[in-house]
């Protein structure tokens, strides 16, 4: 505040009964270069304040009609939140006097005979507190302003990644989540999808840093997860394309810590992918098992492309299994006395938890309990497995006419030896595949086949593996160990995808015949496993019959062929 | 939080202390020690002996002066870090590129 402004001229008003002191203080205080407005008493002096607003009040405690303790109390009033200082004017030495008048709001007082020094000083004390207090206000106005403002913002931020997040399927009656709706601006990201196969995938992921810039990078990984899910990518590339897309737009301390579920209800699997994100967990609701699911990896945009490691593992599950995934903030919320919920009060819940179904509501419970209101960094989703075909993915909604629908054609892929390590063929195929009009009420089930016919292809056939090995979880595990291994050492090899399609009728067939380099197997022994042999290897073979109109292998076992037919549309 | 830099008695290595909380609170402090220093250090340690709480943009930091020292060629060596502090480090799985004593 500059000496200039402190030294302008202020309103005073000045109210005593007596007229010679109210003259003799009116000419002191013009003197002093202010304005002077007078009253003879406190009524006087409450309604010259309403009609002029003067910036500074001298009033004299003892007056007729209305005392100045009174009229102190009404000016105070009327001024509301802007600070109009009272110095009162008083003979009173009495100490209880001068408490009174600092009661009713006066801000000083003012002996009588006056000082004309010590009345010029106490002005000038008084005004600077009033510009404080007038600058106080304007700045918080400014910031409730700003706060608007910003509140503004969020609210149409949220709306347009409300739009990119659209298509997500958080609402799927497996799922149960909790997380505050501005908890993007927190950098917690939820997303879950179905994939066209009739599996799903969920991402939970936490952004560095909060605010904008946390929700800044949200946008495109919604884009590539909700993308590149629809289009039929599996993990490990969705995460390749994630990791090399943060990488490439955001500042070198920025990244995501995220973790990735792919659920195959069919194959009743999960494939995890950590990197950065607190343990999730899996929960076994037969034996109350908790399996942690922990971070392996670097947090998504930080390592470059080459370096980059998309490798996920698998876990079995049964249906009524739940996985459960966390951000930081649950496991860091704290209580009054700043102690930690901690990862084993955490788990001391999935310990003591007896009913599954409940497992979500025991979390919150016990979160609750510890701090008594929730962070809105508390990020949690839990994930049930259901049966197939137990969740109703939404139809997917297309955009062309249908008219250049292609009917009648053939097509051989041969995928051989390196190529069969990293390169995923299914997305590429899917969008052939969309391409036939007639085929799209029963997509899902196509999707889910080939996808089956190309896995036990590439794993049974290609890379001989034995899906009996699948029966417990100690074999499961083993599977995918080996499983890996033997694809990174593959050297030859071919699996030959042949597509037919032809029309008939007003409708048509699609046949799909899939063949591998790889030993065969007896399918009539295959076909005849009880369930209890098969334990958690594939049903594989049994869904493809289920799904598709006609299903049959060579006798050898190393091809098979499947049909779908449609017949007029509608 | 207090964060100051030495240097190695043949100058070739640089060596930061960071006392307290290690959080967006020091992103400048942080950022000065490497880059407001004379000569051009060949390896970098953070001592980490006082530091009571790392977080997420404290990793982000580490990335800076990883990129500042020259990417995947920098030697940045991180020491004498706490229990809790290890934690954090080991579920980003940092060791992947620090060195971590």
């Amino acid at each position: 505040m500059s000496m200039l402004a402190a030294s302008e001229p202020l309103t005073v008003l000045i109210a005593d009964d007596n007229m010679t002191d109210r003259m003799l203080l009116s000419s002191i205080v013009r003197r002093q270069g202010h304005r002077v407005l007078t009253a003879s008493d406190g009524q006087e002096a409450v309604d010259v304040f309403a009609e002029r607003r003067p910036q500074l009040v001298l009033l004299d405690a003892m007056m007729p009609v209305l005392d100045g303790f009174e009229a102190a109390r009404q000016i105070k009033e009327l001024a509301g939140e802007s600070l109009v200082p009272i110095i009162f004017l008083t003979s009173l030495t009495e100490e209880d006097a001068l408490v009174r008048c600092l009661e009713a709001g006066g801000d000083d007082f003012l002996a009588k005979p006056y000082n004309q020094v010590i009345l010029a000083a106490k002005i000038k004390a008084m005004d600077r507190m009033r510009r404080l207090q007038a600058t106080v206000l304007e700045q918080r106005d400014q910031i409730t302003r700003h706060h608007g403002y910003l509140l503004n913002e969020q609210r149409v931020a949220k709306a347009v990644f409300d739009q990119v997040a659209h298509s997500g399927c958080l609402s799927s009656p497996n799922i149960r989540y909790m997380q505050s709706p501005y908890a993007l601006f927190n950098g917690d990201l939820l997303l879950a999808a179905f994939t066209p196969y009739g599996g799903m995938h969920v991402l939970l992921g936490d952004f560095t840093g909060h605010g904008l810039p946390a929700a800044v990078g949200a946008m495109p990984l919604a884009e590539v997860f909700y993308g590149m899910t629809a289009k039929g990518y599996g993990l490990a590339e969705i995460l390749r394309e994630m990791n090399a897309k943060l990488k490439r737009i955001l500042p070198v301390d920025m990244f995501c810590c995220a973790t990735l579920l792919n659920l195959n209800f069919q194959r009743r699997v999960v494939e995890v992918w950590n990197g950065g994100m607190p343990d999730g967990y899996l929960y076994r609701s037969e034996s109350g098992e908790h399996v942690p699911l922990r971070s392996r990896h670097l947090p998504l945009g930080v390592l470059s492309r080459a370096s980059f490691q998309e490798k996920t593992e698998v876990f079995s599950l049964a249906p009524g299994d739940r996985l459960f995934l966390l951000s930081d903030g649950v496991i860091e919320t704290a209580n009054d006395d700043e102690d930690l919920f901690g990862v084993e009060r955490l788990e001391r819940v999935f310990e003591l938890n007896r009913d599954p179904t409940r497992l979500f509501e025991d979390v919150q419970a016990a979160l609750g309990a510890f701090h008594g209101e929730s962070r809105d960094d508390v990020s949690m989703v839990q994930v049930e497995m259901v049966e197939p075909g137990e969740l109703e993915p939404p139809a997917t909604v297309y955009s062309d006419s249908g008219a250049s629908s292609p009917l009648n054609w053939s097509m051989t892929l041969e995928l051989r030896g390196d190529t069969l390590k990293r390169f995923n063929p299914l997305p590429y195929l899917l969008q052939l595949l969309q391409e036939i009009h007639g085929l799209r009420s029963q997509s899902g089930a196509l999707y889910s086949v080939l996808s089956e016919l190309y896995s036990n292809a590439l794993e049974h056939g290609v890379l001989g593996l034995d899906s009996t090995l699948k029966r417990d979880a100690e074999g499961f595990a083993q599977y995918y160990e080996q499983r890996s291994t033997r694809l990174n050492h593959l050297k030859d090899g071919y699996v030959r995808l042949h597509f037919m399609v032809q029309p008939e009728g007003r409708g048509g067939r699609l046949t799909i015949d899939v063949e591998d380099s790889g030993q065969g197997f007896d399918p009539h022994q295959v076909m005849s496993r009880s369930p209890e042999e098969e334990g958690l290897s594939g049903r594989g073979l049994k869904l493809i019959r289920q799904l598709s109109d006609k299903a049959q292998w060579s006798e050898d076992g190393r091809s098979a062929s499947v049909e779908f037919s449609w017949g007029a549309l509608a | 939080m207090a964060v100051n830099a030495d240097y190695s008695a043949d100058a070739k290595e640089l060596t930061i202390n960071i006392k307290g909380r290690f959080d967006f609170g020091s992103h400048q402090d942080f950022r000065d020690a490497y880059e407001r220093v004379d000569g051009s250090p060949q390896a970098y340690k953070i001592n980490l002996k006082e530091t009571t709480y790392l977080d997420s943009s404290a990793l982000g930091m580490l990335l800076l002066l990883r990129d500042h020292a020259g990417g995947d060629t920098a030697k940045v060596k991180l020491v004498n870090s706490s229990t809790d502090v290890k934690k954090i480090l080991a579920i980003s799985n940092f060791d992947k590129l620090f060195e971590i004593e």
